[in-house]
């Protein structure tokens, strides 16, 4: 067969022996550990120690695909295979967030004598949807808008507008997340005040915590795009940004329609 | 060293890797592959050693082992309600250790690393460094696992971590029992590892097959792969919802599954059991795929029916999804409800009944060699029928009204991981242990192997279908006189079966110490897939020049 010291006759890419993996996964053991450490008051030294791992990790990792890319080891089939992994780590997430509907529905459909036979539950004041809810709809949608526009600058080879609809995007990203702390701050029903509060905080929170890292991601792709990384014919890296922050407003749109929309009773808060 | 004549040393950084750089820095899915094949192993014993703890507890009525891990530090007495939780601890741990820690490694981190690139025509995984990292969170998610059986009180709920029993007895203080809170963070640990394997192998599998695979030319074992890396990717992320909403019921005051604040424990079982049944497919698919490859091998015939076996796997892994419920049939569902879990479930055994009897012809007519790879792959087909109509049985809601939470499940559910993921994985791992590391077994020792694996299963499990029959619930380490006789008879068993596996692992050294080279393809005409075209081991990179496929 094939000798081991030939120059490989194909365009895959071997990747050099790393030690990134392992460092990951340390971290991975101490943020773990230390988290039930932290959730039995022991201390948070050791979360905080593997969440500085991890993220460290993530870094060097990506530092090193960048790197790559940069060196030409993304050949048409290697940048497929990233897209290919990044849909795939999208629908992953996908099944993440049915869990969380599931609960909700689950709870909702078919409300409990416990919570008086309704949902909303008796005694919960939820959010008026066509308020502060909409506005994040909005924002989040003109985020779409804007982060399509930063592509096709990307792809007229126009640093300029790249660089504008970034901003535009992070900032509305920002935003969001801005108007969705102050909401939550607001909410006539605290986090431990039954089901509703629990399906309601735990569903938004974890897609208002994807908006987050979406957030990152574009700042990530904000950075490189002063470094002048993208070209137009190679530029995954904005693509799984845009992918996931596509994804993110479609998520938002569905909690939007089911919990605020649907789940939303007569007694409204207003603000 | 196994790489020692083909590698080829000195010519490139890749030849002749350090000790490090080769195995804790590896982006080789070869090394990958062993490194999850040993840790499966590994497991594997720790595993099987809880068993057999729990069937010396159990080879007599009463409590007389668990005790002596029960003794009251201040009276110096043994606590009996200490020994019934520690012998639950052991049962939670098995069943995890087991389908996380072993079966799943084995099969397709062991396997499926060393087996799809090669049998694809691809030098390599999709992405060779994530698919370190989806080794290396395993070692931690064990670690956090192990940890949880000496916390506290340890994780008694079986590998359900059903709540209310799951929620119990925490207190977020210190000192407060934070055993489930571990378990939960292997589960989420593993969870992530699976879900980057699965992305690696799809992606692999649809973009790296040499020019000319199809994927209707694809070897069997790659398809069961596919199937089951997809069920991964897809179930996984709603295990790690409903352990997330465990965690947070536990220690952050929401009540997702607590009546008390209108949640609803039935939604915990939901939510599990719509990963937990693709699971159990997750566990047996890989296993369809290697008995596919040996029984074709060692039959000398192409397997019978080849597109049918192939759709009959893709037609399992989408009704395992729909299936869920028959899990929770005791639980209070209405009828029609019931009704319909009964039915879907029934349709599984078509597609299963294609697999089986697609074997059966793929062996009639062929010229059968008996080697121990071959008698592994007919232990298991014979077996793992058995577990499937026991499983037809237990489909049957009414049925499982009476047979729920008896021996008889665990018999059911035995037969079909403990003899069929098992002796698959013990048929391709002498099926390839040569190609992997160019060493041969020795063919007598592994036919002792498999009769002595094959007789010690029988006779833990079958007992169990008559116990379970008569009643007896499982998850007790305590029975009623009257069953005495059988709970004998099993723990016979699974002494003997630990005996086989400790035999297992003295092949291993034997074929290692006397070195027996190996052709690069040992079983003849068989023997088509494109592992068979390299040498054995293979080179440290294979396939500079692509093959490609007629």
């Amino acid at each position: 067969m094939a000798d081991a010291h030939a120059k490989p006759n194909h365009d895959y890419h071997l990747v050099d022996p790393s030690i990134w993996p392992l460092v990951g996964a340390i971290s991975a053991f101490a943020l773990f550990g230390g988290g039930v450490m932290a959730m039995h008051d022991m201390g948070w030294w050791l979360a905080a120690l593997g969440m500085v791992g991890v993220l460290y990790t993530m870094f060097v990792w990506w530092k090193d695909v960048v790197h790559e890319a940069h060196k030409g080891d993304h050949t048409p089939v290697v940048a497929l295979h990233l897209r290919y992994g990044m849909i795939l780590f999208i629908a992953s997430e996908v099944m993440f967030f049915v869990a969380w509907f599931w609960a909700y529905f689950n709870a909702a459909i078919y409300p409990t004598s416990f919570v008086g036979g309704t949902w909303p539950p008796e005694g919960i004041q939820t959010f008026d949807p066509w308020h502060l809810p909409f506005i994040n709809t909005l924002i989040l949608l003109l985020s779409g808008t804007t982060v399509t526009w930063a592509h096709h600058a990307l792809l007229e080879g126009d640093r300029k507008g790249l660089i504008q609809g970034l901003w535009c995007t992070v900032i509305l990203g920002a935003l969001f997340t801005a108007v969705q702390v102050y909401e939550y701050s607001h909410a006539a029903f605290g986090f431990t005040d039954g089901i509703y509060a629990s399906t309601f905080f735990m569903a938004t929170g974890f897609h208002g915590f994807h908006v987050l890292v979406g957030t990152i991601f574009l700042i990530v792709c904000l950075a490189r795009a002063y470094q002048g990384h993208f070209k137009p014919e190679q530029h995954f890296g904005f693509e799984a940004a845009a992918w996931y922050w596509h994804f993110v407003d479609v998520v938002w749109l569905f909690l939007f329609m089911v919990i605020y929309i649907g789940g939303h009773g007569a007694g409204v808060a207003h603000h | 060293m196994a790489y020692g004549e083909t590698a080829h040393a000195g010519h490139d950084d890749h030849a002749k890797p350090s000790f490090v750089r080769r195995w804790l820095m590896s982006t080789n899915h070869k090394d990958i592959g062993t490194l999850y094949l040993i840790f499966a192993i590994v497991a594997g014993m720790i595993g099987g050693a809880l068993s057999v703890m729990m069937r010396m507890e159990l080879a007599e009525p009463g409590i007389q082992i668990f005790t002596h891990l029960a003794i009251n530090p201040v009276t110096g007495q043994p606590d009996l309600d200490r020994a019934r939780q520690i012998f639950n601890v052991f049962i939670s741990a098995h069943g995890l250790i087991m389908i996380f820690f072993m079966v799943m490694p084995a099969l397709i981190g062991g396997f499926g690393n060393w087996f799809v690139p090669l049998m694809i025509g691809a030098p390599d995984m999709a992405f060779p460094r994530m698919n370190n990292i989806s080794f290396w969170l395993l070692v931690p998610a064990l670690g956090l696992l192990v940890m949880s059986m000496f916390v506290g009180e340890g994780p008694g709920g079986g590998w359900t971590i059903y709540p209310p029993l799951a929620v119990l007895g925490n207190s977020s203080t210190p000192g407060g029992d934070a055993s489930i809170d571990l378990a939960i963070f292997a589960l989420h640990v593993a969870g992530i590892s699976s879900i980057l394997g699965a992305i690696n192998f799809i992606t692999t599998i649809l973009n790296m097959r040499a020019p000319g695979m199809t994927l209707h030319k694809m070897p069997l074992f790659v398809w069961s792969v596919l199937v089951t890396v997809f069920l991964l990717l897809l179930a996984l992320p709603v295990l790690a919802g409903a352990i997330t909403m465990l965690l947070t019921d536990r220690n952050f005051g929401t009540h997702f599954f607590d009546a008390q604040g209108g949640g609803d424990p039935i939604l915990f079982q939901h939510l599990f059991w719509f990963f937990g049944h693709p699971e159990v497919y997750i566990l047996i698919l890989p296993g369809f795929g290697i008995i596919s490859q040996v029984v074709s091998t060692f039959s000398k015939k192409p397997v019978f029916g080849y597109l049918g076996m192939a759709y009959a796997m893709v037609g399992i892994g989408v009704i395992g999804f729909v299936v869920w419920a028959h899990h929770m049939f005791t639980v209070g569902m209405n009828v029609d409800t019931q009704a319909y879990f009964v039915a879907a479930t029934l349709v599984i055994a078509v597609p299963t009944g294609i697999k089986i009897f697609s074997w059966i012809a793929t062996m009639w007519g062929g010229s059968i060699e008996f080697k121990t790879p071959m008698l592994f792959a007919l232990g298991m087909i014979f077996l793992f029928t058995v577990g499937g109509v026991t499983g037809v049985i237990l489909a049957n809601a009414s049925v499982d009204q009476s047979m729920h939470d008896t021996y008889y499940v665990v018999a059911h559910f035995h037969y079909t991981m403990s003899m069929g993921a098992l002796f698959s994985m013990f048929a391709g791992f002498y099926y390839w242990v040569g190609k992997m590391w160019g060493v041969q077994y020795n063919e007598f020792l592994g036919k002792l192997h498999f009769w002595i694996s094959f007789i010690g299963v029988n006779l833990i499990f079958f007992p169990q279908h008559f116990l379970g029959m008569a009643g007896m619930p499982r998850r007790i380490p305590d029975y009623n006189d009257v069953y005495q006789g059988w709970n004998h008879v099993s723990s016979m068993g699974a002494y003997l079966s630990y005996a086989g596996a400790i035999l297992f692992l003295i092949i291993i050294v034997e074929a290692f110490m006397r070195k027996r080279k190996v052709a690069d393809n040992p079983w003849g005409e068989g023997a088509t897939t494109l592992e068979w075209t390299l040498s054995s081991p293979p080179p440290f990179h294979q396939f500079n020049d692509l093959p490609r496929i007629k």
